[in-house]
């Protein structure tokens, strides 16, 4: 027996699902959900559709920075011009969450939620710092968005918690993202690695600052502290991009599958790492 | 179980059904509405033949429950043509021979209608992009995108 409701407010979603524990499912855009309730992965006893909740969808400048609600769908994320002048790495990472459909409808949050070790939308948000609210029966908490992945499929939040919105941070100036994701083709395809870079740089080009974070090459999207300490201080020079090569390929624990071996993965994490540094190393030079 | 009543407007018609939660849109489209110019291709959002529009935004209608359609305007594929007049984007289908078996020919048509509803005139890259998620194992989609690209041309009357 299923049901489904639509509450109207956070406290409303919160009450729900804390009633009905590991038998309720948060839909959002409902692109992952609909597909396990369809193979049986997923047997919930109650949909609880968060999207009647007001400003649960849509994005909002604030304190210089940006909310995103939790169930914007990746179109609108795209159409956002104001977000995607400042944080053009979170744009391009999700909208390239699956087809033209996929975007009318998925979101961050269950990109993020679905827990996907190779989930596109997720290390450009970790990499600019992004947090998540999460309500929940005991109020709301805003975490780190790479506090809430723990496992392919799996999540830190509790039973009855679900995420509000995504904060993005004002951005420091001389500063910028970049994401890239390698597939075998160029469209309709899971990333065999996704590399997401944010550097800020000072007046004389050189990195003060510097988040490198790697996915689909450990059970969860990673963050890797090594491979940013290789670009801080230096100009992006051969030196600094080998490093981050370097700390890149020492940080992958990736599966062996179809879309590529151990060895494949690992090489391309250095690569791609290398590549997306300089997207954003660039970008982050014509904003001065 | 309980069924739901759902008030949406269908190709600019008023419409409401009942149905049980589990069903998709799709499934409530074709079994119950009899709108079986969408196609259950996939059932997981990777091919394309149902795609529909939702308040102008293209989606799958498998990864759609039909209780979410509730105060939503749903455009098909049986709201393209006006009575006997085809389509621009039919027309040119059928002048490029864009189609074979023509399962996937409805959800190409609803999504390109999209596109050219967004953008009066993509490019070849553009237009093969916004459709990479339309699948097709008859055309190799040289002549859809030729046909696509050619409504787009009569459509803006050039």
């Amino acid at each position: 027996m299923l049901d489904y409701t639509t509450p109207s407010t956070v406290e409303e979603a919160v009450r729900i699902l804390a009633e009905a524990p590991g038998t309720a499912k948060v839909l959002s855009g409902g692109t992952d959900l609909l597909v396990q309730l369809r193979s049986g992965r997923a047997k919930p006893g109650l949909i609880v559709d968060i999207k009647k909740i007001p400003g649960i969808s849509g994005i909002r400048e604030r304190d210089g920075g940006f909310v995103i609600g939790a169930s914007t769908p990746g179109a609108v994320i795209g159409e956002c011009e104001a977000l995607q002048r400042a944080w053009p790495g979170v744009v391009e990472a999700a909208n390239l969450i699956g087809s033209t459909q996929v975007q009318g409808r998925a979101s961050l949050a269950g990109n993020l939620c679905n827990a996907s070790p190779a989930a596109d939308g997720v290390p450009a948000l970790i990499a600019a710092r992004a947090t998540c609210v999460v309500a929940g029966p005991r109020g709301r908490r805003e975490v780190p968005v790479e506090s809430i992945a723990t496992g392919p499929g799996r999540t830190s939040l509790s039973p009855g918690e679900f995420i509000v919105e995504f904060h993005l941070p004002k951005l420091p100036p001389r500063s910028a993202d970049a994401y890239l994701r390698f597939i075998p083709r160029t469209e309709m395809d899971i990333a065999v690695v996704g590399a997401a870079v944010s550097l800020a740089l000072d007046a004389g080009g050189v990195c003060a600052d510097a988040r490198v974070v790697l996915g689909a090459v450990a059970p969860t999207a990673i963050l890797v502290p090594e491979a940013a300490a290789a670009l801080v201080g230096r100009k992006l020079d051969e030196t600094a991009l080998a490093g981050l090569d370097q700390a890149a390929r020492r940080a992958c624990k990736p599966i062996d599958d179809k879309r590529g071996t151990i060895e494949y993965r690992t090489k391309v994490a250095g690569v791609l790492a290398r590549r997306t540094a300089t997207i954003a190393y660039e970008r982050a030079g014509e904003r001065r | 179980m309980r069924k739901h009543h759902i008030s949406t407007i269908i190709n600019g018609e008023p419409t409401e059904f009942l149905c049980e939660p589990q069903l998709t849109l799709l499934d409530v489209l074709r079994d119950e509405l009899h709108l079986t110019g969408s196609k259950e291709g996939c059932s997981s959002g990777d091919c394309g033949a149902c795609s529909v529009t939702v308040d102008g935004r293209l989606v799958c209608s498998c990864l759609m429950l039909a209780v979410e359609a509730e105060g939503h305007k749903i455009e098909t594929i049986e709201g393209m043509a006006r009575g006997h007049d085809l389509h621009p984007l039919q027309r040119k289908f059928l002048e490029h021979a864009a189609l074979q078996c023509g399962f996937c020919t409805p959800g190409l048509l609803v999504a390109a209608k999209a596109l050219l509803d967004r953008n009066p005139n993509p490019t070849e890259t553009e237009a093969r992009y916004w459709l990479a998620g339309n699948l097709c194992r008859c055309t190799g989609y040289d002549k859809v995108i030729r046909a696509v690209l050619d409504a787009a041309a009569e459509l803006r009357a050039e």
